[in-house]
Order: structure tokens, then C-alpha cells, then sequence
């Protein structure tokens, strides 16, 4: 038995969970899948004085289409998505990216939800909502809001949540029919999390393209690279625009010295995956 | 405060009870108030897999559940594996391709391998792999695991 004590709550409705919410007044940790909160409690390093377990609440657990957009229940499982024929069909970058999340044991009980909450700046999800240009819906006593990725992440497992607050569904806006994605990462190894990650899509756009490009790793929140998808936008995707968006990628990025990595690492592998991603994106694009 | 909490599940089939804690964790509840000490306690965060269980037919770590999270829930562990007296298809593949060594990772990875053959029953090797890499094990490089789940594949899809 390792984590310390705590009151333990399973409320069955939102409602419930944000009554408890305010009652323990930022005291109380929400518990999705557990994967990153559990082992936290069983090191000790949090000891929320209670947990507000969400997994009986199954209104939060649904994926469907409504008007090109994908909503999410906050607590749908992570493998639930993986196998998602609707995921497959309109975000085939999601779908790609959650193969990488953790492993297919971790998938099982992890959810969309949690992942985002928690804010790991080197996990997949977070940066596919700033790919793919998703908001959150946070709900709260005054009712509800909606985020963007870079309204909600503000550093390393740091959202503008506030306590009273939880992140009750995700919202993707379907993928351009025929668009080109890839989601490349590098780690130690597979099903680590990434040192790090590049989220990439490519879509034609009148005789253009459009592109979107978003690290995971490389700073303390995802980092959408704007001034390497204009390099694409502007000069098209040849190898030689990827080349240059690459390299400009690396020079966007700020990341950080850590045990895993150093800075000058993380840039590099910036460079390296932007190349990846970008040349895979462009393949499934033109059909290759 | 008292917060001992009962709980009932079925486990391998059979339906058990038992009161602990919130704060048990599923598999120190499987081990200490069950008796079922095959399912092994690893590295507790999630990270080494000897503790993967079947939680309603899908693979998950037991050490990042707690035990009154299992309630009403479905788990099949290694004691379920062997029916009617008979090695299941996975642990007779393990035994013939010297899948296992000093054994403590075993529980963990063939429930994982069971779960991976239910979601892919026809794993390229690498694929085997990967979905393995959710389980550690230091003793056998791996290289009789990954045969043994390519030969219980094999067995599995010869006898549905």
C-alpha cells in the first residue's frame, strides 16, 4: 500500500464532481486514468487530501462527429481513440499519435482528458490540440469556457484550469480530406515519452498548401512553429522547403537541459524529425 | 474516518470479495486480501508491466488502479490462464521456446501478449515487439518471448 491517505469520491455526474471540487477548495486531485497521477501518489510525491475519481461518470466517455468538428468526452480511453473507425477517417493524426502514447496497457485505462490536463510538455496530445487547432471545454461553477491549446498550457504540467474547474470535453475540427500527417518522436525507448515530438500536417490549398507543424518536448508547452510553416507555404514542399523549414523549426524552438537530453540535443532532434515528419506528411499526400 | 470500502469482482471467473482501504492499490488487493500472488509487484509506477492484468478484457497495470476502482469489474490473471488443468496455448509457447527465465516478469507479459493477440491476432514481429516493450524483462533478451508469441499466434489461430 503506498500512497498516503486521502478521501476518495466517485461521483457519478459532473455536477457532483465540481460540488466536491469547490468543498475541498483546491485541496482534492481529479482522478482520469491514473497513469501519471498514480505513480505520483505512489512515490508520495502528491498526496492530494482527496481524490474525485471520475471514472463512474459515463457521460464523459463518448467520441462523435457533430458539424466537422470531433468532440471527445474528457475521460474517453486512450485505446478507445486508437481503435476509433471515426478517429481512423477524420484524424488520422490522432490516431497515429496515440499508438505512441505510453504503451497498449497504459492506453487502456489513459484518457484524452487526463493527458491534456495533466500538461506533460513531451506527450502527444497536447500537441495535436495545437496541431490540429482543437479547444477544450472547461466546465466550473460559473459555467462553462472554451481553450485553445495556447490559451490552456502555460508551462510544464501547468494549465489556466482553474481549481474549481475540469476539463470536461475535447473538440477537433476534422482533418482536410487527402491532407498529409505525420506524427514522428524520438525516445529511448518505445512507449517512453518523447525527447521529442513533431506533430506534422500538409494540404493543398488552391494551387498552395496550407501546413501545420507543432513540437512536443522542445520547451514547456507544445510549440506550433509558424515561421517554418510559412516557409512551406510560401516556397511549396519540395525537399529543399523541407529542408529549409527544418531548419528554421530547429532555430524556433527554446528547449531545455534535462536528465534525458540537453538543449542542443533537443534542437537538433527538432531538425531532424521536422525533416521526418514533413517528408512523410508530403508522401501520404501526394499518394506515395 | 473510517474508509474501508467492500469490494466485489470477478476474478478468473469465480466472484470474490473483500475490504480494504481506498488507498490499496488493485494489485497489492489481489496479492494480500485475494491470495492471488502470481501477479507480481514490479517497479509500482507503471513502468515495468510485471503487474498487467485483464480489467474487463483489456490489459492494465493493477499497480495503477486502486483496488475500489476494480469493483463490479471482470479481471483475469495468471491463475485464470490455464483451463481445465491445461497450460494455455501462451504458456505452453513460452515453456517450448524458453520464454521466461527467473520468471517474475512472466505473469505480466504473457496477460500483455494475450491482450496483443486479442487486438492483432496476426503480429508481425516487429509488432510483437512493441506491443512487448510495455513488459521489461532482464533476463532473456527477449529473443524466446518473441518466438514463443509468434508460435502461440500461430496455435491460437490454428485452433479458433
Amino acid at each position: 500500500m503506498k500512497p498516503a491517505r486521502f478521501a476518495y469520491h466517485a461521483p457519478a455526474t459532473v455536477e457532483e464532481a465540481l460540488a466536491l471540487l469547490t468543498r475541498y477548495g483546491g485541496e482534492a486531485k481529479l482522478l482520469a486514468g491514473g497513469q501519471s497521477l498514480m505513480p505520483l501518489m505512489n512515490f508520495r510525491l502528491a498526496r492530494p487530501a482527496a481524490l474525485i475519481d471520475l471514472n463512474a461518470i459515463a457521460s464523459l466517455a463518448y467520441i462523435r462527429e457533430d458539424d466537422g468538428q470531433i468532440r471527445f468526452g474528457a475521460m474517453t480511453r486512450q485505446r478507445a481513440i486508437e481503435f476509433s473507425p471515426l478517429v481512423r477517417r477524420r484524424l488520422p493524426l490522432l490516431a497515429e499519435a496515440t499508438a505512441l502514447v505510453g504503451h497498449l496497457p497504459i492506453r487502456t485505462r489513459g484518457t484524452i482528458g487526463g493527458s491534456l490536463a495533466h500538461a506533460d510538455p513531451s506527450a502527444e496530445y497536447p500537441a495535436i490540440l495545437a496541431a490540429l487547432d482543437g479547444v477544450v471545454v472547461a466546465r466550473g461553477p460559473r459555467g462553462e469556457r472554451t481553450l485553445r491549446a495556447s490559451e490552456l498550457f502555460q508551462s510544464y504540467l501547468t494549465t489556466s484550469l482553474g481549481p474549481d474547474e475540469m476539463l470536461v470535453e475535447v473538440r477537433l475540427p476534422a482533418m482536410p480530406a487527402g491532407a498529409g500527417f505525420a506524427f514522428e518522436e524520438f525516445s529511448r525507448r518505445h512507449g517512453d515519452f518523447a525527447i521529442v515530438g513533431i506533430a506534422a500536417m500538409v494540404a493543398r490549398q488552391g494551387d498552395g498548401c496550407t501546413a501545420r507543424l507543432v513540437t512536443a518536448g522542445a520547451g514547456p508547452v507544445p510549440t506550433r512553429l509558424r515561421q517554418a510553416e510559412e516557409i512551406l507555404e510560401r516556397e511549396g514542399l519540395s525537399d529543399a522547403a523541407i529542408e529549409a523549414a527544418a531548419r528554421r523549426a530547429a532555430e524556433l524552438v527554446e528547449p531545455d537541459t534535462d536528465i534525458h537530453a540537453s538543449a542542443a540535443y533537443r534542437r537538433n532532434l527538432t531538425r531532424v524529425l521536422t525533416g521526418r515528419a514533413l517528408r512523410r506528411a508530403v508522401g501520404r499526400l501526394e499518394g506515395r | 474516518m473510517s474508509d474501508l470500502v467492500s469490494i466485489r469482482l470477478t476474478v478468473n471467473g469465480q466472484a470474490r470479495e473483500g475490504r480494504c482501504e481506498t488507498r490499496k492499490l488493485l494489485v497489492d488487493f489481489l496479492r494480500e486480501d485475494l491470495g492471488l500472488t502470481g501477479t507480481h509487484v514490479g517497479c509500482e509506477h507503471g513502468v515495468c508491466g510485471a503487474c498487467t492484468v485483464l480489467v474487463n478484457g483489456e490489459a492494465a497495470r493493477s499497480c495503477l488502479m486502486l483496488a475500489v476502482q476494480a469493483n463490479g469489474a471482470d479481471l483475469l490473471t495468471i491463475e485464470g490462464l490455464m483451463k481445465d488443468g491445461r497450460l494455455h496455448p501462451l504458456q505452453e509457447a513460452f515453456h517450448e521456446h524458453h520464454g521466461l527465465q527467473c520468471g517474475f516478469c512472466t505473469p505480466g507479459m504473457l496477460l500483455t501478449a494475450l491482450d496483443l493477440l486479442q487486438t492483432n491476432p496476426r503480429p508481425t514481429e516487429a509488432e510483437i515487439r512493441q506491443g512487448l516493450s510495455a513488459v521489461l524483462c532482464r533476463c532473456t533478451g527477449y529473443q524466446g518471448i518473441v518466438k514463443a508469441v509468434e508460435a502461440a499466434a500461430a496455435s491460437l489461430r490454428g485452433t479458433r
